[in-house]
């Protein structure tokens, strides 16, 4: 009897070892390109003036009220947030400034949608990450997923909503250009198809080498994004934390299916545990 | 009423009415969550380390059932009635955390619109199920009590038939959460600090649950003292190796990721890397009570860690609860301490029979 139960143990720590650490033997994803009809944006930093015109252009698009508690006059968010989906924001070091437009990067592999319990967060047409609040229940996994901070909650609600950029969606669907591309005055920020921006902005480096820092931020980090960056200054002065080339959803989504491709781990595991159970209620239990 | 359950009936009450300002108010007003730290204690405590401990039905259950030891029986009644109040307690604390709480039933229901890539959906349909099952292994115990009622006679055989596979599902639902607990913050990606962010999460989550849950079964039975000194004995050590295996596996596992120099470092992450690693090997010298509460505290503290210390949203953002989290916090463990004082007293929960307190 011993050894019976033995084996079955043994059986039962195979199920369970197939359940939690397949992880470590499972395939890596592959990596996620951009699909054909990739849109986007290039901005330029070194072009930009500051003036934020497209911060008001993208309030007006979007239907946002002005963020007037810094100085409870005029609209002046300190960042992006839940008034606030496009902003501009300042880098002063000791010799050189920057401004720097911060949006959502619309990310070829992203996290939030990764992250996103009934796909109220998605990638639509032109790759838009796109917010539906119907199916969204407010958990904010997608807040702790982003590594860019973008999607933004309604603090102040007691029916609150994320609120992020979604490349304006409905302006692409007529033919249009987003809001804040269209009203940019320095052309410093400008809609495109992806590769196309790419290519510009690699042109745009390689015509004036001494100018830009040498990276199109966006190309390959965190597994490409669709809003490119260029710089005359390093990228984490602007506040981009991260060039890992790896997207994010890549390690967990890597585990994630390994275990529970097909959902094979937990049925077995579940028919082992029922047998075992099976088995051991038919025995009398051993009394120490 | 005795007067520590009055004060238990207080403190819920008055977690109640924040509740309600909660619903009324909002999340910004009442919570110190920002878009920087868009979780705080509701996460982290009520339900990633609330439902560790929670994991006593588990813990036992897989005693009992699989390795089919029958004196540790008496046991899994009283575990799983702290796990089947814990993980409710946890929904609930989940719906008070979520924005758009009126939504949380389509959750199970649109099947449709599952995202199978989400370990959140995971674990809110594992929390789910395994909050069911647990109450279904409990309805024995409450029918015990009227047993000659139609209910009772019609129903419990059933019960008694049907319990291989709830019971299985009773130990497989929880295999499946509590790794995917692990694997949540996985997603946080580079903002998770490489002493904490490895592939391992939710392997490292399953073991330290697990011990968890047999450090509160030691735990729960020393107050009580209905089961054998030596049945208690060997589930502490069944506990204290297998942590002492977990961080040995931690150290390696550093290694091998090439960050084991972080250690050295003894900023606030290398302080708290040392503080868990300090707790989780007390019990290696500390028997009894005093190995189980340290077993605790290690495991609760790897957990606060994981989803609020190692999570690092940049610059300008910072967190600490807000007075009304903590206290609808409270107010939610008094409620679950009074609900099981009250059930105890009521069911025939410890050692199978009515068990009369005082």
């Amino acid at each position: 009897m011993k050894t019976d139960r033995r084996s079955l143990l043994k059986g039962i720590a195979a199920a369970t070892a197939a359940v939690s650490a397949a992880p470590i033997t499972a395939l890596a994803r592959p990596r996620k390109t951009a699909g054909a009809d990739a849109v986007g944006m290039l901005y330029d930093a070194t072009k930009c003036i500051g003036c934020k015109t497209c911060v008001v252009a993208c309030k007006e698009e979007a239907g946002l009220p002005a963020d007037t508690r810094s100085n409870r006059l005029y609209d002046a968010p300190d960042g992006l947030n839940e008034y606030t989906k496009n902003v501009i924001q300042l880098y002063k070091g000791d010799n050189e400034y920057s401004y720097v437009k911060k949006q959502c990067m619309h990310c070829i592999d992203p996290a939030c949608v990764g992250a996103c319990m009934l796909g109220a967060l998605k990638k639509g047409d032109y790759g838009v990450v796109s917010y539906e609040a119907d199916t969204c229940i407010g958990c904010r996994y997608c807040e702790v997923a982003c590594p860019f901070n973008v999607p933004k909650f309604e603090w102040s609600k007691s029916t609150p909503k994320i609120v992020k950029c979604e490349l304006c969606k409905e302006r692409l669907a007529k033919g249009l250009e987003p809001a804040c591309t269209t009203v940019c005055p320095a052309k410093a920020i400008i809609f495109g198809k992806r590769d196309q921006l790419l290519k510009e902005a690699h042109d745009r480096i390689d015509r004036n080498p001494n100018l830009y820092f040498p990276k199109v931020y966006g190309e390959e980090e965190l597994g490409g994004t669709q809003v490119l960056y260029l710089s005359h200054v390093p990228f984490e002065k602007l506040g981009f934390r991260f060039d890992d080339k790896r997207a994010v959803p890549d390690v967990q989504q890597t585990i994630q299916h390994g275990v529970y491709q097909g959902f094979a781990a937990p049925i077995a595991l579940y028919a082992v545990l029922g047998a075992v159970i099976f088995r051991n209620r038919k025995k009398s239990p051993d009394e120490e | 009423m005795s007067r520590s359950f009055k004060a238990l009936l207080a403190l819920a009450a008055l977690g109640v009415a924040l509740i309600l300002w909660r619903l009324y108010a909002g999340l910004g007003v009442t919570t110190a969550m920002s878009d920087g730290y868009p979780w705080g204690i509701w996460i982290a405590f009520d339900v990633v380390t609330g439902t560790a401990l929670a994991c006593g039905g588990y813990a036992v259950a897989i005693l009992v059932y699989i390795l089919n030891r029958g004196n540790y029986h008496p046991l899994i009644r009283p575990a799983i009635l702290t796990s089947a109040l814990g993980y409710s307690i946890a929904g609930l604390s989940v719906v008070l955390d979520i924005g758009r709480w009126w939504n949380v039933w389509k959750v199970p229901v649109m099947i449709r619109n599952w995202n199978v890539n989400s370990v959140l959906l995971e674990v809110a349909l594992c929390i789910m199920a395994y909050t069911v099952v647990l109450w279904i292994e409990l309805t024995p115990a409450i029918l015990e009590k009227w047993p000659d009622s139609a209910i009772s006679r019609r129903a419990l055989p059933i019960l008694d038939k049907s319990l291989v596979w709830i019971a299985a599902l009773g130990i497989v639902l929880p295999t499946m959460r509590q790794s995917s607990l692990g694997s949540l913050m996985l997603l946080s990606g580079p903002k998770l600090h490489p002493l904490w962010n490895t592939p391992l999460l939710p392997l490292f989550f399953l073991a330290t649950c697990l011990a968890m849950g047999y450090a509160i079964v030691v735990f729960e039975s020393r107050s009580h003292g209905r089961v054998g000194g030596s049945v208690l004995r060997t589930l502490q050590q069944i506990a204290t190796w297998s942590v002492f295996i977990f961080v040995v596996a931690r150290f390696i596992d550093l290694g091998l990721r090439g960050e084991i120099t972080r250690i050295l470092t003894l900023d606030l992450y290398g302080v708290m890397f040392w503080a868990e690693t300090a707790l989780f090997l007390a019990p290696l010298f500390l028997k009894d009570l005093r190995g189980a509460i340290l077993l605790l505290l290690a495991g609760a503290l790897y957990r606060f860690d994981t989803f609020l210390v190692a999570f690092d949203p940049g610059p300008g953002w910072s967190y600490f609860p807000s007075v009304p989290e903590i206290f609808i916090t409270i107010g939610l463990i008094a409620f679950e301490l009074a609900a099981y004082v009250l059930i105890v007293k009521t069911f025939p929960i410890l050692g199978g029979t009515a068990h009369q307190e005082n």
